[in-house]
């Protein structure tokens, strides 16, 4: 999970400004490849329908300038009235557990990613318009499939809207200066090379903290990048394994490369600010850092020298990251359903979602194979990468079905402590996951 | 006329109607009067303490009520390595620091008792500590500790007394007096200005007649100044150790109870099962189990400290 919590760049006002009025040419400019031919689902809305939505704040100012003015064609276009609240990251999964439980509230609510699986019941399956669109825009990519169905069918309860994915992010100076073009793909090598930045004092470091987004994050990287996982793919905890032992045994190697004074106190803000100042050389990160040193005069230095690539893979397939992910669902309670559907179809097609993809600046990738072709990956080489962020074959609570149960261990960050209490020498190996397996049997007991 | 005047003024006298006869019921009068006062408590404080502990008896997690679960969470709870860890952590970091705040608040009170120029200057900055907003005060605190760039361990690497960062919060033991000491500093104003309010209630009569009998500065200070501060320096003690032992905002901000758990009071441990985990039936039950621990406090304090029959005006056995 990429690191989102901390964004500090807020980007110039004039740059929204622009990406608004970039919107209004899209159509002529688009590169992306729309199928033809596609019937939409015929979705008669209700008479005197008015919808109420609820989605997560901004990175950056644009991405809310773009998205209301997208609600307001709706309106234009359908005569439905749209009102959009933007709520706090912290609070928007407490606002969907009441909303979901108490039937009241808003009809659509944009959440995250396993918010549709844990309140299924509540919800009504969309489908419709996710064959719809994907049929138009080139296919689900694999997270967008993970997410909008329910575990084990083919029927769509949430439709994811984009994700985020935490690559590796290093300094290109400090990694040529040990010698290697790009840090190893490989395990044994990238240990070699953090041993190789710490000897040059240019250290390497990951969050080993109650960090919800880089600790988890960092975490889940060692365990899938070695084969293990904290349930099986029917759910049933499998944290002991050999796998997660040798995952144990190389952050034992690896953690005496960290920077000094050690990572494991370290929350979601502490990589970003050892990476400014010159102290960190190689973390884990969302774009977010990447941006906020690119947007500050005194740090641009240090971003014109920064790289993104994906973590080491290991023994995955696919850069072992889950991307932190939008994924919008519409309540039963609600009166207007084909006007919520509709409203969510809408905002996925090309003239909207484009320009407000374009508008986030690399923050948000689209979980729509179409989208690849979006101008904005082409707008900063060094942001290219975050575009196959849904195409990782990784969520929370891998290998099992999305649960509360899966939230609630990250919440709860029991893998980290597993990771932190062998890095710390306050376990050995065999003790913490010993400890982790049984914390998480408690957790996914139901 | 003087008959029917009276007459009606009899009549007057016969027609209390029932609701005024309710009113000049004394039992009645004495349950309205408190029912404001009743209905309150009930609405903040019973109604919630209540909910409090039938949670802790259920599995309701955030948005889902819970089934009757008994004492499962309990169970659960005493066979948690975690829980006895905060359990330890809570008591240890409420005794050490509440040890330290009143033998420093208490030297610092001594000291401010004494006659010096700027007095009542003096007085209001040392209340600047505990006037701060805690959350400041640990953000503050967090900078201090902060592994890579501790302000501490930027000077002590400058004088060239060390090559590498002071580990602070880091490790279990460091971390735990770490916080020991921000609550410490914290914590000390407020003791040392109730204390010398106490201090300043005793006679300057008693200190005079023991100078005449010759007596040491210790003499004065273990035979008058203690047993007259032993009162206020209860009260004052039993709030402490209430404050220290729920205390959340410094542990939550500086550590949030890491590195791996091992600074967890019994309140960052109820947040962090029942809001972020969710889990609120779980979280009820932790915060449940400080109650034992809080009326324990209380209780000492009370009994031990503040039971002397020279409270009420006689002398002691």
């Amino acid at each position: 999970m990429a690191n989102i919590i901390t964004r500090r760049s807020i980007l110039a006002a004039g740059a929204g400004a622009a990406a608004l009025a970039a919107g209004g040419e899209a159509l002529a400019q688009s590169q992306v490849q729309v199928a033809s031919g596609v019937a939409a689902p015929t979705l008669p809305i209700e008479n005197g329908a008015t919808l109420r939505m609820l989605r997560p704040v901004r990175f950056v100012a644009p991405d809310e300038e773009v998205f209301r003015a997208n609600c307001a064609r709706f309106t234009q276009q359908t005569g439905v009235q749209v009102r959009v609240d933007f709520v706090g990251w912290e609070d928007i999964n407490q606002q969907t557990a009441v909303t979901a439980n108490t039937g009241a509230g808003p009809d659509i609510i944009v959440g995250f990613g396993d918010a549709p699986h844990i309140y299924a019941d509540k919800l009504v399956e969309v489908s419709d318009i996710a064959e719809y669109l994907g049929r138009k825009y080139g296919g689900w990519m694999f997270v967008g499939n993970k997410l909008g169905k329910r575990h084990g069918t083919n029927n769509w309860i949430g439709l994811p809207f984009g994700g985020t994915a935490g690559p590796l992010v290093w300094r290109k100076s400090a990694v040529n200066q040990v010698g290697y073009q790009t840090p190893p793909n490989d395990l044994p090598g990238f240990l070699e090379m953090c041993k190789k930045l710490r000897q040059a004092g240019k250290p390497s470091g990951f969050a080993l903290g109650n960090a919800v987004g880089d600790g988890n994050g960092f975490a889940n990287w060692l365990m899938w990048s070695h084969g293990a996982s904290i349930t099986d793919e029917a759910g049933a905890v499998s944290v002991s394994s050999p796998q997660t032992l040798a995952a144990l045994n190389y952050l034992k190697e690896l953690y005496p490369t960290f920077v000094d004074g050690g990572t494991i106190s370290w929350g979601d803000i502490s990589n970003n600010q050892a990476y400014a100042a010159n102290s960190l050389f190689v973390t884990s990160n969302g774009v977010s850092l990447y941006f906020a040193l690119k947007n500050d005069p005194a740090t641009r230095a240090i971003a014109d020298d920064t790289e993104h690539s994906v973590m080491p893979l290991g023994v995955a397939s696919s850069w072992p990251s889950a991307p932190l992910t939008l994924n919008a669902m519409v309540f039963r309670h609600s009166r207007f359903p084909n006007a919520s559907k509709a409203l969510l179809a809408f905002l996925m097609e090309q003239p909207q979602y484009e320009p407000w993809l374009n508008a986030n600046l690399g923050y948000w990738a689209q979980p729509l194979n179409a989208y690849k072709d979006a101008s904005v990956w082409s707008s900063d080489p060094k942001i290219a990468l975050f575009r196959d962020s849904m195409n990782n074959q990784f969520w929370n609570g891998y290998k099992g079905p999305i649960s509360e149960a899966s939230g609630q261990a990250n919440a709860e960050y029991v893998l980290v402590q597993m990771f932190a209490a062998v890095a710390a020498g306050q376990s050995t190996p065999e003790a913490a996951m010993r400890e982790a397996d049984r914390r998480a049997r408690r957790i996914f007991r139901r | 006329m003087s008959a029917a005047a009276e007459q009606a003024w009899v009549r007057q006298a016969k027609a209390q109607s029932a609701l005024s006869k309710l009113f000049d019921w004394k039992p009645f009068l004495v349950v309205m009067c408190m029912l404001p006062a009743v209905g309150l408590l009930m609405v903040f404080l019973t109604y919630p303490l209540g909910l409090g502990i039938w949670l802790a008896f259920t599995d309701t997690t955030i948005g889902r009520s819970g089934r009757w679960v008994g004492l499962e969470n309990f169970e659960y709870m005493l066979e948690d390595p975690i829980w006895w860890n905060a359990v330890f952590f809570s008591v240890f970091y409420t005794g050490i620091a509440t040890i330290g705040k009143f033998g420093l608040g208490l030297w610092l009170a001594l000291l401010l008792n004494n006659h010096l120029p700027f007095k009542s200057m003096l007085r209001a900055i040392i209340l600047l500590p505990w006037i701060v907003p805690t959350v400041l005060t640990a953000i503050a605190f967090w900078w201090i500790y902060n592994p890579q760039f501790s302000i501490i361990s930027w000077i002590f690497i400058e004088l060239g007394l060390r090559e590498t960062n002071i580990d602070f919060i880091n490790t279990a033991w460091p971390a735990r007096w770490s916080l020991i000491g921000a609550n410490i500093w914290r914590g000390i104003p407020f003791v040392a200005i109730s204390l010398l309010a106490g201090l300043q209630t005793i006679s300057p009569s008693l200190y005079e007649a023991a100078l005449l009998d010759g007596s040491t500065g210790w003499q004065r200070f273990r035979y008058i100044t203690f047993p007259m501060l032993l009162p206020i320096l209860a009260i004052v003690m039993t709030f402490s150790i209430i404050f220290t032992f729920t205390d959340f905002q410094l542990v939550y901000a500086i550590t949030r109870g890491g590195p791996v758990n091992s600074t967890h009071l019994l309140a960052t441990l109820a947040f962090q099962r029942g809001i972020p985990g969710g889990q609120l039936g779980e979280g009820a039950a932790i915060a449940v189990s400080m109650i034992p621990f809080l009326v324990f406090a209380t209780l000492f304090s009370y009994f031990a400290l503040a039971r002397r029959k020279w409270q009420q005006g006689e002398s002691n056995d």
